[in-house]
């Protein structure tokens, strides 16, 4: 006979024993609705796995670097940050991130390449859901809207922002490419918040281009004190000090240079 | 309860009691010299406690879990001591591949080793094998740029890091007549008088320290803290005896030894840390420094240790 309130797939099953209570069946078959329910929406299940995925990665990233985090004189930045770092590698944000106490780290959404984190599926879930990034088309020939505005918009919601104002990865020998005119575009559109130098050391070293295997290394993330632009400060005498006060923070070349 | 895990409860029981007793002077030292937390000698010292509170309980933990969990310990604390000196090395991208293997192959095949307790392959595999091996990997990218320094510091880093440290745990593969069961109580023998001598020496050169005996190399090492330290180490060996295979006497001339070893392995290491301008190998362990600040003279004893013990006492 039928039996209407267990209809379809939720029939009870001959595995579950002859006495399952009414309510455990009511509760596993909530279960597995919405369980294909939400196999149909692929949105939900990204949304589920991106919590756990970003603290796997964050986990993976500390057991490789043990990354430590240096703080200026005044303490750890709070509140609303625009963290301006060097670049060397696709790791960088995430050693940032890692460093940041979780209640900062929700907040701050690193600002990336799309033409990279939209390349393929994988790159769209990390770059999308698990980091948030803030994407912006770097080529200006062919972008449809305008990175400074994408990224006052992040800053409007509430967000901080990591910014890797060299524009690119730097795989030469100095230690920082000339910054773009981003970071000053910027500070000029929200120049009220903080503008936060952080150096990343030795990651290039765990990751170098081209490679998949990361080496483990130990890594230091050094905040600086926070910059603000002046009010007629120029392009050149702005990004001249952001830069100074970003190689201020990189430790000594010790022996690691002929 | 057999001999041996009563001994061992016995020894946890009495580190147990000394860190009780440390942790009770740091705190009394606290509230009367740094209630704001001003003085950096004591806040260091009492950092220092607690970490030995971590490390004690880790190792008892693994001393429990047998001889799987002093293999799995030791291999974790190699992978931390070799990413701490890889560090502080000269390497180029060119070794990315060297690196890799050292890290994700070597590592863990002599790890493996001395689990399945294969003596002949683990007390070579890393002087002949990676010897040679590893300087094959590092010329296929063709980087010829300071070569044999590169690969002269990744083989030192694997026989400090993951050679000389592997025989803490390879003490557990010796077949010692009428010691069956017991050798993990070797590895604390080991342990106990080469870090307690690390700390008299600091702690004798603190009270009655005034000659430098390495002024250049490490300028807080004094002669009555190595003569105090080294004494006291051999007596606390000496009575140790009774976890051990030995006489009194013999377990006192093996602390002397294993506190001689670690004493200049101590000060190699300070020399490699002074030639490379740094302090401390890294900051794993709060108040102590790096991992290998802390392994420094266990490593250099371990394989003297291991040694001695195999030829005089072992049947294999």
């Amino acid at each position: 006979m039928l039996d209407l309130k267990n209809s379809g797939n939720h029939r009870r099953s001959p595995l579950s024993g002859k006495s399952a209570q009414p309510a455990q069946l009511t509760f596993r078959s909530t279960l597995a609705v919405s369980f294909l329910a939400s196999v149909g929406n692929i949105n939900v299940i990204k949304r589920v796995l991106a919590g756990p995925m970003s603290g796997l990665i964050v986990v993976f990233a500390r057991a490789v670097t043990a990354v430590r985090a240096i703080w200026p004189e005044s303490g750890p930045p709070q509140g609303q940050n625009i963290y301006f770092a060097n670049h060397s590698s696709h790791g960088d944000f995430i050693l940032v991130w890692a460093v940041l106490p979780p209640w900062m780290r929700v907040r701050t959404r690193p600002v990336a390449a799309a033409e990279y984190w939209l390349k393929s599926k994988l790159n769209r879930f990390i770059g999308c859901d698990v980091f948030n990034a803030v994407l912006i088309e770097r080529d200006r020939e062919k972008r449809t809207r305008d990175p400074i505005e994408e990224m006052s918009g992040a800053l409007d919601a509430g967000s901080s922002l990591i910014l890797f104002p060299e524009g690119t990865r730097n795989e030469t020998e100095a230690r920082l490419l000339p910054f773009k005119s981003g970071l000053y575009n910027l500070a000029k559109a929200r120049p009220t918040i903080d503008l936060v130098p952080v150096w990343i050391d030795n990651l290039n070293r765990v990751m170098p281009k081209g490679e998949f295997l990361p080496i483990p290394l130990i890594c230091t993330v050094s905040f600086g004190d926070a910059l603000h632009v002046g009010p007629d400060e120029t392009r050149e005498a702005f990004t001249a000090r952001a830069e100074a006060a970003l190689l201020a923070l990189s430790p000594k070349q010790e022996g690691t240079s002929q | 309860m057999s001999a041996a895990a009563s001994d061992l409860i016995l020894l946890l029981i009495g580190v147990g009691g000394v860190l009780v007793f440390a942790s009770t002077i740091g705190f009394i030292l606290q509230r009367r010299l740094s209630p704001d937390g001003s003085n950096a000698v004591i806040e260091n010292l009492n950092a220092r406690i607690n970490a030995w509170w971590v490390m004690v309980i880790l190792i008892g933990l693994a001393f429990i879990a047998g001889r799987i969990g002093v293999v799995v310990l030791f291999a974790f604390c190699s992978f931390a001591a070799l990413r701490e000196f890889i560090t502080l090395t000269n390497t180029r991208r060119a070794d990315h591949w060297a690196l890799a293997a050292a890290f994700f192959v070597v590592l863990p095949v002599q790890y493996y080793l001395i689990a399945i307790e294969w003596y002949g392959l683990y007390s070579i595999f890393i002087p002949v094998y990676a010897f040679l091996f590893m300087p094959i990997l590092a010329t296929l990218r063709g980087d010829t740029e300071r070569f044999l320094i590169r690969i002269a510091e990744v083989q030192w880093a694997l026989m400090i890091c993951v050679f000389c440290a592997s025989h803490v745990p390879a003490l557990l593969s010796l077949d010692i007549a009428g010691y069956e069961g017991r050798n993990v109580l070797l590895i604390a023998f080991l342990i106990i008088v080469v870090q307690l001598s690390d700390v008299l020496q600091y702690v004798w050169g603190k009270l009655f320290g005034k000659t430098k005996i390495a002024p250049r190399l490490s300028p807080s090492k004094t002669v009555e803290g190595f003569v105090g330290g080294v004494a006291s180490a051999t007596l606390i060996g000496a009575s140790l005896w009774w976890i051990t295979p030995f006489t009194p006497l013999q377990a006192g001339l093996l602390a002397f030894v294993i506190a001689i070893m670690g004493f200049f392995g101590g000060l190699v290491m300070s020399a490699i840390k002074r030639d490379r301008g740094v302090k401390d190998w890294g900051y794993l362990i709060g108040g102590h420094g790096g991992l290998i600040d802390r392994l420094d003279s266990v490593v250099f004893s371990a394989p003297v240790f291991f040694h001695i013990v195999r030829f005089w006492w072992s049947a294999t």
